[in-house]
Formats: C-alpha cells, structure tokens, sequence
C-alpha cells in the first residue's frame, strides 16, 4: 500500500537527531513489547510479512505520532485479535494487575528455547527451482504499480530504470505472503539506480542507490 | 496547572501512576500469561539476549578479522552469511548477510526505508535514530546530507552507495582500516570500530584521533 511507512525520499522531518550512549531500551515496556511480539511470532501464526504489514495499516497520523515499539504494540495487539489469541474486549478491559500464576501451554516459547529459537535460521530463502527472469548486468524497470496490500517495492523506485548488480537467490514473495495468498518463491536481486534516475539532474553523479527487488516487481526496460 | 498540583515525576516512581501505555503493555503481558502464551521467565531471556549478549560488538570482531585476515576478508566480501557464521555469530535478522566494504573511493551507507530492518545477529538491536522517518526519508534522497550531519564530509569524486534493506538482505559495511594500527591484536581493532561505522555513517578513526 502506498502508506506513510515508505518514507524514502520524503521531506519535512528534520535533522537525524542521535543520541550518544542509547540504551537497547529507553523504558522497560519497550523490552516487553520486543519481547511479547518474538514469543507471540513463535507460535508461528502469523509471518514477518504479515507482522510488517499490521505496523503499516497503522493510520498515517498514528504513525507517525507513535514511537517504533509504539508500532509494535499496536501491530501486536491487532494480530492478536485477528488471530484469536485474545477478544477486543479482554484488550479493553485493560487492568493494571499481576498474572495468575498458569501453566505455560505446550506450543509456548520457553526460556530455555530461546537461545535456540533466536539462532533457528528462518526460511526466508527457500530451495524451490525457480528460474531466474534476469541475470546481472540486466537493464531493469521497476514496475509502475500500486499494490493495495502489504509490498517492499518502494514507491520512489516505481518506474525507474535501474541495473541487475546481483543475483540473492529465491525468497518468499512478501506480497503474497503477507496475506496469506502463498509464497509464490521468486528470485531477489539487488538493483542499483543512479541518483540522477530517481532524484532529477540536480542529483549526485557519482552515487547511486541499491534495492531489494523480487522477479514479480522487475521487466526488462 | 489547575487541580494537578504536584508532580507524579521520576523521583517518585513508585507512586507514579502508570502512562497510558505502560497500563497497556502490563495488561496484555498479564492476558497472555494468564492464557499460558507466554510466560516472564522467556520474556526476561528474550530481553537479556538483546541488552547483554548480542550487539555492536559482534559485529566489530568481524571487522577486525576482516582487517587481519585476508582470506576471512574474502570469504566474508563473497558470502558474509557463512564467514560471519565462522564466528558463530548467527540468528534472527542476520539469516542472510552481505558485507560491503568502504575505500577510499566507495562509501556505503545503509537504510531501511520502509520499516528499520538492521543485522541484529551482529549489530544488536537498531538505535533510535536509525528507525527515525528522518533517516528513512533521507538516506536515499540526501545521503550526502545526512552524512554530513554525522560528521563524515564525502569529496565529490568519492560514489555514495545506499543500501535500502527492501528484501531480507542484512547489510553490514566493513569500513576502511585506519592508518597507525598495524601491530594492535584482534581486541584492540575491534575496540576501534563503531556501530555508525558498519552502518555506513561514520569513519573508523585511527587511534588517539580526536572524535
């Protein structure tokens, strides 16, 4: 969707303000929010596709007012819902409380597990066959389109010629993916763009920008 | 100030009342352990991970073994997700690596304009800056710009690459050794390199060099 999250190339926010010293975490709810979302993403419910795209549907003025484990919260909570952990109702009834001591379900994350579960190498890559539609040194077009649903192919690269740099192999297509309409494995180059092809002539001559792009976002221009 | 007319601050944490989201996040952590979902132990292992044993530092050994070595250089420049787990530095968000190496004529730069994906298996997690719509909306339209704001001034001739992190691609950038290190250990270069370096927005800077 063309959201307010596919922020490349927009103006109005500012210096990059950074702050010496950060901690992982400014405040220990943003540890549980971090940690709520990898436990709950281990029942494997819902992919990482599907998990950006709860952040993404967030309304453009939210967004934007939320901090990212804000975002986290709010994407969460939703797939909660929507995937029958938790009813909206419970949600609401939110009560400052401590947790009944219960037993830990069979298909939960234990703390045990994690060193595992965090070092698992998840199959984002696949092994399918599938052929490659270019080869390196290709001239690309990215493609002019407007996906409604969840895509990784920024808007500021939409019709913009670019070059084949290299081939990454096959991946799970996060359009599809992301709504459950399958992974339709394709194969991820990495495709550079001169600055002057997406940003006008008054652009750098010597840089360019280099993009993720999946077969299904690519012709031959 | 009305009716509020003193102040529930920090100095006063225990009487606090809760924010808004502190209540919502303490409420659903309370349903979800009450279903048996989660449990505090794992969540504890799950932060502990990120606050103590995986971060910027990770990434800074593979620099200076990249530095020292030139065949793990090579490996790493040709396919980072197995020189890095010759480290034994695998996982989450680092599943699939790539190193790119800053010269005296290529610098890279790297971004996630679309959300903050980051190499978490050797840079830890992501700093704020780095998931601000600032730096997201500007790397790719101004990446001179934003360097500039850290502190590193690029010469026209020098090619800026940016890298945006659309697929799931980790990008780590080895930057370029600096001058006077050449008899210091493993230990002593990797203390040299910072996390904006294998980002992409700052130097490694020679030791005893100002900041």
């Amino acid at each position: 969707m063309n959201g307010i999250h596919d922020m490349g190339g927009m103006h109005g926010f500012g210096p990059v303000i950074v702050e010496e010293n950060e901690p992982v975490f400014h405040e220990p709810w943003e540890g549980r929010v971090f940690a709520l979302n990898n436990a709950m993403g281990a029942w494997r419910k819902w992919s990482i596709d599907t998990s950006r795209f709860a952040k993404e549907v967030m309304p453009p003025h939210e967004y934007l007012r939320a901090s990212y484990y804000e975002r986290w919260l709010w994407g969460l909570e939703n797939l909660l819902v929507e995937h029958g952990f938790i009813t909206r109702e419970e949600l609401d009834r939110r009560r400052d409380r401590p947790p009944k001591a219960a037993p830990l379900l069979s298909g939960a994350l234990r703390a045990t597990d994690v060193p595992r579960f965090l070092s698992n190498r998840r199959a984002a890559r696949v092994d399918d066959p599938v052929p490659p539609q270019f080869k390196v040194g290709d001239q690309v077009a990215a493609r002019k389109i407007q996906p409604l649903g969840h895509t990784r192919i920024p808007r500021y690269v939409r019709g913009r010629q670019g070059v084949i740099d290299r081939d990454h192999g096959v991946f799970i297509f996060p359009d599809t993916h992301a709504s459950g309409l399958g992974k339709k494995p394709q194969h991820v180059y990495s495709v550079w763009f001169t600055a002057k092809e997406l940003w006008g002539s008054a652009a750098s001559p010597n840089d360019r920008v280099y993009v993720d792009l999946w077969d299904d976002y690519l012709d031959l221009a | 100030m009305g009716e509020h007319t003193h102040d529930h601050g920090r100095d006063h944490p225990h009487d606090a009342p809760l924010t808004d989201i502190q209540l919502r996040v303490k409420a659903l952590e309370s349903l979800l352990t009450d279903k048996g979902l989660v449990d505090q132990a794992t969540l504890d292992a799950l932060i502990d991970t990120y606050e103590t044993k995986v971060g910027p530092r990770n990434g800074a050994m593979v620099v200076a073994r990249a530095w020292a070595d030139s065949s793990f250089k090579r490996r790493l420049l040709e396919n980072a997700t197995e020189a890095i787990a010759e480290m034994g530095f695998i996982g989450r968000q680092g599943e699939d690596m790539v190193a790119l190496e800053n010269t005296a004529m290529v610098h890279n730069l790297v971004v996630c304009t679309l959300c903050s994906c980051y190499p978490w298996s050797v840079l830890g997690l992501p700093p704020v800056w780095f998931k601000s719509a600032p730096y997201r909306s500007r790397a790719v339209i101004d990446p001179r710009g934003v360097l500039r704001e850290f502190g590193v001034e690029l010469p026209d001739d020098v090619e800026v690459r940016v890298w945006d992190s659309t697929a799931e691609l980790r990008y780590l950038v080895l930057p370029e050794r600096p001058p006077g290190t050449e008899g210091l250990s493993l230990e002593e270069l990797a203390a040299l390199v910072t996390r904006n370096a294998m980002i992409g927005t700052a130097k490694v800077k020679a030791p005893g060099a100002k900041r």
